[in-house]
């Protein structure tokens, strides 16, 4: 018996004999996350992050302080009842700890893995509160996944109610998609996800990469849908292959949910952003992700720049993810060049020290500007200003400042742009009567009604560039709308 | 959903015509439009072709394209009753269809596939239509018959003269455009070149031209960026703002270099292709 187990074993006498206090939890050491080693890892696309260990999770549950009014759900975009599902998982009861998880998410084994935690349920956690650090709250995330990943194989299909015969359309299969068709198909109502690409699944198939979020975790849950009965249709463009319009008045469809994510690749607008070697991170991830380019030659058609030294921009999930896709994909060197500091980067923590440890090199407070190209067009380098941190600005982030006269160049052949997605105008452009705001976002009510009868979104469509659990909490809000007004 | 080959026509060496099954483009699709095609399902590459034609009772698009590269020798090799791995679309704004007066089309190559529709449709507005088809030689002169039975005048030319006049199509462009009415405005397609050329052709005589770009493509939505040429000074998405554009105010240069991005690696992957096919005895 190792020196975890033992210490569990005796954890679990004290719980049994009511003798665990608040101190003996706050003893528990944080249990970290097994991860593949950050050397090997550079080399392959398998998930990074192995998931805990039965002691582990039991271990890291018994941390939890089960305080009576449970701050952290507060944090939780769909309020899991995370103090109750904590509690069963350190009593062993893995079953209930699922059970519970769903009551409120279908995605538990996404957003186990994707989460924001930090700045979410985590965020609000007594014990990282009492540590004064938010990396020491309870690991919920990490126990989430654990739960959900136990439970993958016996997964059962959800019951569906009588045929109602009314016909529900989704636009786009992301988070939020996913979520409204399992909630209207148990209701009873005929359901159809039309997808634009290939492959069902949105952001989670073609931009967040395999290493972070297996493929196969997000092909699951469209199987369960398709055993439910919901029917889904790839390349098909809503706005070209057929408008909403025509969904509604030709095609039989009662209601629509419209979650067809951001979806418009923001550019910085300086010199050179056209040069062979420019990417937006939606191209390189998707050219690396969903048509697997890492493959290319070996079963994959679709090429990608061989590249040398990379530059990402930006300092969210988008470029952290970029980084280390270029990682994999073979660079000698990647910097991911940021405006502010460390410490404003809006990716997730576990991401940061994930780039780190595979090797990324961060150049804060820097900002590009303008790529330098060779007479073939191609990208030979970048000019870059030096900045420092002003002013806090309206987001409440101190604002980066340019340095005059401090220009310096770095030697690139390859730049991937991840400054972030607008809103895809297509929708817009082929919808008369729905409502956008100036940013080309959809304008909802608070049920992710919008401005046309029987038309609801949600998601990154209505929220700008957001998560994947804030796309399934409005998912939920909009499908039980949807089966309220079809019930009327 | 099948997307199965209903007839296939090899038009010249290089030149292929598919019929095929897609009720649900062929439906909605209009002149100037195209879909992304993939021969594999899973693994294929996502490559853009114009629907040269539909026919909306059988349900089925009309693909024609030139043998390049692996994705497009693959789809070469696919027989009658074959199926591609999927058609998405149709995708771009259709081509702005009005009586204009005369229209000069100009196709060079593949050029006159995606051509073809758009003339029929300006032809059906009541335009005049002159019609300048170019090839290399006459063995890849492509669409010659249905561009007779709509132009009100047909000029074709070849590089070596081994058919028709032996001029580059900028040459009769000059003509016409300096003719006494000359015309209200044109229309070009083919090889980028060849598009810069007839563009500049056209700039010295005023005569409006519209081009229509056929960039590098990943999903044909305005999701990946890849597309993005620079139009009067402006960064354009192909696959949502065009793909026609006002060619006088269009990059050339800048977008014949971003065409090449690939061109080793697809070099490697053509050779690998042939020589598998070799290998396991294909023609
Ligand atoms: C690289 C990257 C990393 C990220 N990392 C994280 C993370 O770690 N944690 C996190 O919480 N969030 C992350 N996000 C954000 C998160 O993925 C999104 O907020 C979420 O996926 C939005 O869900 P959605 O339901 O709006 O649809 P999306 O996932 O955006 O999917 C929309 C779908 O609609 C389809 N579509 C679009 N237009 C049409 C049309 N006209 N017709 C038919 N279909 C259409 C698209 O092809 C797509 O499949 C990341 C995003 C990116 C790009
Ligand atoms: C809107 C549009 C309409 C088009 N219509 C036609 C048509 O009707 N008939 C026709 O023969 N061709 C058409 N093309 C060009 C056609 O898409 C390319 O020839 C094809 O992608 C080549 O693929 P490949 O693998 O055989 O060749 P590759 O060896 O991969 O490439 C050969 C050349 O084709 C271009 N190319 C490569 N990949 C792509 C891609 N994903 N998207 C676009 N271009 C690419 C590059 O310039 C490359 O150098 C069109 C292109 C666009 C953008
Ligand atoms: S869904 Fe996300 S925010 Fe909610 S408990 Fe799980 S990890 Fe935390
Ligand atoms: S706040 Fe933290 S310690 Fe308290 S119930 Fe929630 S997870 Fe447990
Ligand atoms: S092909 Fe991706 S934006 Fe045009």
């Amino acid at each position: 018996m190792d020196a975890q187990e033992k210490m569990l074993n005796e954890l679990i006498k004290k719980q049994q004999a009511d003798e665990l206090k608040a101190k003996d939890r706050y003893e528990i050491p944080a249990q970290d996350m097994p991860a593949q080693d950050g050397i090997k890892r550079r080399s392959n696309m398998n998930e990074v992050a192995l998931g805990y260990t039965e002691t582990q999770a039991r271990l890291e549950a018994m941390r939890c302080l089960q305080c009576k009014n449970a701050p952290c759900v507060e944090g939780c975009p769909v309020r899991i009842r995370i103090r109750d599902f904590v509690v069963a998982i350190a009593e062993g009861n893995n079953e209930e700890a699922i059970s519970i998880i769903k009551h409120n998410s279908l995605l538990p084994a996404v957003c186990g893995r994707v989460c924001p935690q930090e700045v979410q349920c985590q965020e609000y956690c007594t014990v990282g509160k009492k540590f004064k650090d938010p990396e020491k709250s309870v690991s919920i995330g990490r126990l989430e996944r654990y739960v959900a990943d136990l439970a993958k194989e016996g997964d059962e299909v959800p019951g569906v109610a009588l045929p109602t015969g009314k016909k529900v359309a989704i636009i786009g299969s992301g988070p939020g998609g996913i979520v409204v068709a399992a909630d209207v198909r148990r209701a009873g109502h005929e359901v159809t996800i039309f997808e634009a690409f290939h492959k069902p699944g949105g952001v989670m198939v073609y931009g967040i990469p395999e290493f972070r979020l297996p493929k196969s975790i997000v092909q699951e849950e469209i199987d369960v849908l398709k055993k439910m009965g919901v029917e889904l249709i790839c390349n098909f463009i809503v706005g070209r292959t057929r408008t909403i319009e025509q969904l509604m008045t030709e095609d039989g469809f009662d209601a629509v949910y419209v979650g067809v994510g951001a979806g418009l690749p923001k550019f910085m607008n300086i010199e050179g952003e056209h040069l062979v070697g420019v990417y937006s991170a939606n191209e390189y991830l998707t050219r690396a992700n969903l048509m697997k380019a890492y493959q290319f030659g070996k079963g994959a058609d679709t090429p990608i720049a061989v590249s040398k030294n990379v530059a990402v921009l930006g300092g969210g999930n988008v470029a952290m993810d970029s980084a280390r896709m270029a990682v994999r994909l073979g660079a000698e060197n990647v910097y991911l060049v940021y405006r502010r500091s460390e410490k404003e980067m809006p990716a997730r923590v576990e991401e940061v020290h994930h780039a780190k440890e595979e090797g990324v090199q961060f150049c804060t407070l820097q900002n590009p500007k303008r790529i330098l190209g060779d007479d073939q067009g191609n990208v030979v380098g970048m000019e870059c200003l030096k900045y420092e941190l002003g002013e806090p600005d309206d987001s409440g982030r101190r604002r980066p400042v340019a340095i005059e006269g401090s220009e310096f160049e770095i030697d690139v052949d390859t730049v991937i742009v991840a400054i972030g997605n607008g809103a895809n105008p297509l929708i817009q452009q082929t919808t008369p009567g729905l409502e956008f705001n100036k940013w080309g976002n959809i304008v909802v009510d608070e049920n992710c009604k919008t401005s046309l009868q029987g038309v609801y979104a949600g998601g990154d469509i209505v929220l700008g560039a957001a998560t994947v659990i804030l796309a399934m909490g409005q998912g939920r809000i909009a499908a039980a709308a949807i089966n309220q007004y079809l019930h009327g | 959903m099948s997307f199965k080959i209903l007839s296939k026509k090899q038009l010249s060496e290089n030149v292929f015509q598919l019929d095929v099954e897609a009720p649900l483009v062929a439906r909605s699709r209009k002149a100037g439009q195209f879909v992304i095609v993939s021969v594999d399902e899973d693994a294929g590459e996502r490559i853009p072709l114009t629907i040269a034609g539909a026919d909306p009772q059988k349900g089925s698009i009309r693909l024609i394209f030139q043998r390049v590269g692996k994705a497009t020798a693959q789809m070469a090799d696919l027989h009658e009753a074959d199926a591609l791995g999927y058609i998405a679309g149709p995708l771009g704004q259709p081509t702005h269809i009005q009586k204009f007066g005369s229209v000069v089309c100009v196709g060079g190559g593949i050029g006159n596939a995606p051509l073809l529709p758009i003339a029929t449709a300006l032809k059906e507005a009541d335009n005049q239509i002159i019609s300048i088809l170019g090839a290399r030689n006459q063995e890849l002169l492509i669409l010659e018959d249905e561009f007779k039975k709509i132009s009100d005048e047909l000029i074709v030319v070849t590089d070596d003269g081994s058919y028709g006049r032996k001029a580059l199509v900028t040459e009769p462009l000059k003509e016409i455009c300096s003719r006494d009415s000359k015309p209200d405005c044109a229309i070009t397609i083919g090889p980028a070149v060849m598009m810069k050329f007839c563009c500049e052709t056209t700039k010295g005589f005023n005569v409006p031209t519209q081009v229509s770009l056929n960039t590098i493509m990943v999903d044909g939505t305005g999701m990946c960026g890849g597309c993005r040429v620079e139009v009067g000074g402006q960064t354009k998405f192909v696959c949502v703002d065009g793909p026609e554009f006002d060619g006088h105010q269009v990059n050339f240069e800048q977008m014949m270099k971003r065409m090449s991005a690939y061109k080793a690696l697809e070099q490697k992957a053509l050779e690998k292709y042939r020589d598998h096919k070799c290998k396991i005895g294909l023609k």
